[in-house]
């Protein structure tokens, strides 16, 4: 069974949700520093960040892995930071209600740039006609 | 607590940047001109100095996670806590340099004109 943090009660101390919180922003920050850092290298030193255009996008993304590679990073990145935020909110927020209203709200926001990343992802037109210069003009 | 500080700030400016950065890239849907539009922000000099920030943040956050990840799996970890702290503060700036010289090298230029002007 998940178990929350609710502020109430015992806290869980070994098992339940708060245990693979622990355990998951550990695993994620690894596995997060190297695909970061390799993703800050592609975007903004061998290529400069005026030519990651459209067509740049349309190039990388002929290989699956790319996309494979961003989902992995938009997924890992997007539950740490919001566990990140979850956490956050229950330190400094000890109101039932406004627990219950940020925790949801924080829920539902994160299903919803999941969803609109991994949508981004899937239908990005595989090997689009029309590429031509790929930095931006000056 | 300073680097539990740090710590908490950064990553929640990585995350609002990352909330943002997936709205940009979404702008892939709505065709190249719309993209490449979104992309030009991240041209500009200012938005080029705050990616510095981003990278800054980026970079302590991970190397001062090593530290927390070593705190708690080595026994020893406790007594060498601050000394961690400063490593990672410096491996976070010696790794900063190449990625300013990067991201600010196409607007040198820029730079100079204005810092010359205001220097006048």
């Amino acid at each position: 069974m998940i178990r929350i943090a609710t502020g109430y009660g015992k806290k869980p101390s070994v098992g339940g949700f708060e245990t693979f919180s622990w355990y998951f922003f550990r695993v994620s920050g690894i596995v997060l520093i190297f695909m970061v850092i390799i993703h800050l290298i592609v975007m903004h030193a061998t290529t400069d960040v005026a030519c990651t255009t459209y067509d740049f996008v349309a190039i990388r993304y002929e290989n699956p892995l790319w996309r494979l590679y961003d989902w992995v990073l938009l997924t890992l990145s997007l539950l740490h930071g919001m566990n990140g935020l979850r956490i956050v909110i229950d330190d400094y927020v000890h109101t039932r209600g406004a627990r219950l209203a940020l925790m949801s709200t924080m829920g539902v926001l994160t299903l919803a740039f999941f969803m609109l990343g991994t949508i981004t992802l899937i239908t990005f037109p595989y090997a689009p006609a029309n590429l031509g210069a790929v930095c931006l003009p000056h | 607590m300073w680097s539990w500080l740090l710590h908490r700030v950064s990553g929640l400016g990585i995350l609002l940047f990352l909330l943002i950065h997936i709205v940009d890239v979404s702008l892939l849907g709505f065709g190249p001109a719309v993209y490449d539009d979104g992309i030009a922000i991240f041209d500009q000099v200012i938005v080029r100095l705050l990616s510095l920030a981003l990278v800054a943040a980026v970079l302590f956050h991970g190397f001062n996670g090593i530290r927390i990840m070593v705190i708690d799996f080595w026994k020893r970890g406790v007594a060498y806590q601050a000394l961690m702290f400063v490593v990672a503060l410096v491996i976070s700036v010696v790794g900063f340099l190449p990625f300013a010289y990067f991201i600010l090298q196409p607007v040198i230029p820029f730079l100079q004109t204005h810092a010359t002007s205001l220097i006048r």
